[in-house]
């Protein structure tokens, strides 16, 4: 426990003033950035991920515009963060994600179809949690921060070298449970990464009306949370920085500041609260355009690479719409097979009874 | 299910007997700890964690901040990666910061995860009244419980059921609500430590002709005492703990009603959309053709819990139950013969 009061980890809790960043708007390298510049082919890697999750991403929200899923809130702009962040998990590593992080998820591995399970409304998750150690996706928001922690704590008390990454945005922050999963990993001083992807609506509620402090990342002293503000469009800062956080020996609150490009949902109208100066603003900071500007500048990528990966990625497309657009069949007996390890009578007796029903 | 170590018969609390459940389970499977507010050094405010601390140590048995959602929250992260946590919420009220881990998460990872990921988490809890204590220490919070699909809700009504409810409810693959009768803590009886009545099954405290008393956790006592009082009066009232409150057991229950044709569901929480209700109507839905009345309830009134000098006209007592039985149209055939 002595660990706890050292001078050292006393003067990191406070965010830097400004994001960290590694690349500028225009891909050039940061100077004397504190962060470490990730090695060449993590860079692209970074790239290649965040292109077919883009691609993937317009292509579930046309999905839904021709009612192949119920809802989908889009991860657009978000990029960096979710890329950023999941490649820098380590195999042994657990994600705890949330409804926006498709795209955290394809980049985990998870299969398209899968990721996309709940917003198509056959069950309520499509994949197996425990194959890519990725948690089920949140909806009510902020609930997935104790999970990480306990889990990460239980890893410990097990002797097993495994983090947790878990991912909220802006409006989470302002959740009873998000504090008390801060507070609980700082006494334990888990190995937990608590990013926040802050894109500046809460649906339609502005940061302004969301908190009063400096920043987001300042949340994290309060409980003895070591904490960084990192520019969230900056993938290759966002990868140092989560990096870095899941192998420190306690927890790490990471503010990564980015926009949600498209509206909350499709269901959602963003006219009604952001103006279209702020959103053209915004995609003039692109975090896939500033990364490719600095690989095609470093020579990592040319005119025959990207379009290989154009071609990679609306293949990755065609599989996703391929998928979507095959019929699932659900099984009505199913609604009672996993409430209880094993059913109990009176869920037998209901599920004959919806048997007879539609026999 | 496993077995205990204890052996032979003993007379112990209730308090003791759960003391001895978790030190069994601790002892039987490193797998299980035991974790909350005022859990560790100080052995629980109620006691029942008391050593545990010391004799399994503080990896296993520990305090953590004072925050109900965070408890369960990260006991359900804990449990996803292999453990068995058996967490404390200090009293019944204070349990309601974490409704929503426990009903959106701990209730339905199974279900949402098609029996992926299981979360054999055990959260108990002192509930109800009878011990003077002020507001928010003594809710009956049942059937906020027993409404989630998910969750099992058992409880205990003696020192017995108590080791043993808790050892299956730690062995359980599901998550379960374990429901302390806080009165009854220091009441004593045989520990047997024997193999007991199934995890979801009630039992028949007490064998009668004319009438079945229902009750469960605190209420048990007193539909026994009860059920004395009833003998002076003329009626031979059977008693039945449920025991586990979900899954409910129609069989016994049924099988008692049918035998007697009259039943009184008692406990302690408020009549109105109450748990009582839900044994109504299973019990009239099975058993209409042999009741001679309706099925009544003695609860508490529909207010919230009452100060510590007023509790005693709150909860149900032997003589609110008493005439509720002479309620259940004992002149029936008269009645009818004379219309």
């Amino acid at each position: 426990m002595a660990r706890l009061r050292a001078p050292e980890r006393e003067r990191t809790l406070l965010p830097s003033e400004e994001p960290l960043s590694l690349l500028r708007k225009d891909g050039s390298p940061v100077e004397d950035s504190p962060l470490e510049m990730p090695d060449d082919d993590v860079l692209v890697r970074l790239h290649r991920h965040m292109v077919i999750g883009r691609r993937f991403d317009t292509q579930a929200t046309a999905l839904t515009k021709q009612g192949r899923l119920a809802v989908y809130p889009s991860s657009r702009g978000q990029e960096a963060c979710q890329v950023g962040a999941v490649l820098a998990l380590r195999e042994q590593d657990w994600l705890f994600p949330t409804y926006r992080d498709s795209v955290a998820l394809v980049t985990r591995g998870v299969d398209p179809a899968g990721a996309l399970t709940l917003l198509r409304g056959d069950w309520h998750l499509g994949y197996d949690p425990h194959e890519h150690r990725v948690g089920p996706q949140c909806t009510p928001l902020a609930t997935n921060t104790p999970h990480a922690v306990g889990f990460a704590h239980a890893a410990r008390l097990k002797g097993e070298d495994t983090a947790a990454l878990v991912m909220l945005g802006d409006g989470a922050t302002s959740e009873g449970d998000t504090h008390e999963a801060l507070n609980f990993a700082g006494v334990w001083r888990t190995p937990v990464v608590f990013l926040v992807q802050n894109n500046g609506y809460a649906i339609s509620v502005p940061l302004s009306k969301q908190t009063a402090a400096p920043s987001l990342a300042h949340k994290g002293i309060g409980y003895g949370v070591p904490s960084v503000l990192v520019d969230g469009n900056d993938a290759a800062a966002v990868y140092a920085v989560v990096r870095e956080a899941l192998r420190a020996d306690g927890p790490t609150l990471v503010e990564a500041i980015t926009y949600r490009i498209e509206a909350h949902t499709n269901a959602d109208d963003a006219t009604r609260y952001r103006d279209a100066d702020e959103v053209a603003a915004w995609l003039d900071r692109d975090p896939v355009d500033r990364l490719e500007a600095h690989l095609v500048s470093r020579g990592l990528l040319d005119a025959a690479g990207k379009r290989a990966l154009a071609e990679e990625a609306e293949a990755f497309a065609a599989r996703v719409r391929e998928q979507l657009n095959a019929d699932v069949e659900t099984d009505p007996a199913e609604l009672f097979a996993h409430v209880y390890a094993e059913p109990t009578t009176h869920l037998r007796e209901q599920a004959a009874q919806l048997a007879r029903e539609l026999a | 299910m496993t077995t205990g170590t204890t052996t032979g018969t003993t007379v112990v609390s209730m308090a003791a007997a759960l003391n001895r459940a978790l030190a069994d389970a601790l002892e039987a499977d490193e797998r299980v700890l035991v974790f909350g507010e005022d859990v560790g050094a100080l052995g629980g405010v109620f006691r029942v964690t008391d050593g545990l601390a010391a004799r399994f140590g503080e990896r296993r048995v520990f305090d953590t901040p004072l925050a109900e959602s965070g408890i369960v929250g990260t006991a359900i992260g804990m449990a996803m990666n292999g453990l068995r946590p058996v967490v404390e919420m200090q009293f019944d009220a204070f349990a309601y910061p974490a409704f929503e881990q426990i009903t959106s998460h701990l209730a339905k990872l199974r279900n949402r995860t098609r029996g992926r990921v299981e979360v054999p988490v055990v959260i108990r809890v002192p509930y109800g009244g009878g011990i003077g204590g002020v507001e928010h220490h003594c809710d009956s919070s049942e059937a906020y419980y027993t409404h989630t699909p998910g969750l099992r809700v058992v409880t205990p009504g003696t020192p017995d059921d108590a080791y043993r409810l808790l050892r299956d409810a730690i062995d359980s693959p599901d998550p379960v609500v374990f429901l302390e009768p806080k009165r009854r803590y220091w009441t004593k009886g045989p520990l047997h430590g024997g193999p007991a009545a199934a995890f979801d099954r009630a039992v028949v405290r007490r064998h009668g002709r004319d009438v079945t008393l229902i009750a469960y956790g605190p209420m048990v006592a007193t539909a026994l005492e009860t059920a004395e009082a009833a003998r002076e009066e003329g009626w031979d009232v059977e008693v039945v703990d449920l025991r586990s409150l979900s899954p409910f057991d129609d069989e016994t229950v049924c099988a008692s009603v049918r035998r007697t044709g009259r039943a009184v569901v008692v406990h302690e929480a408020s009549g109105f959309g109450g748990y009582g209700a839900e044994v109504v109507a299973r019990v009239t839905e099975r058993c209409f053709h042999h009741l001679h009345a309706p099925v009544l309830r003695v609860t508490g009134f529909d207010i919230p819990y009452p100060p510590p000098k007023l509790e005693k006209h709150h909860l149900p007592g032997v003589d609110r139950v008493l005439d509720a039985i002479d309620r259940l149209q004992w002149d029936d055939r008269v009645v009818v013969r004379g219309a």
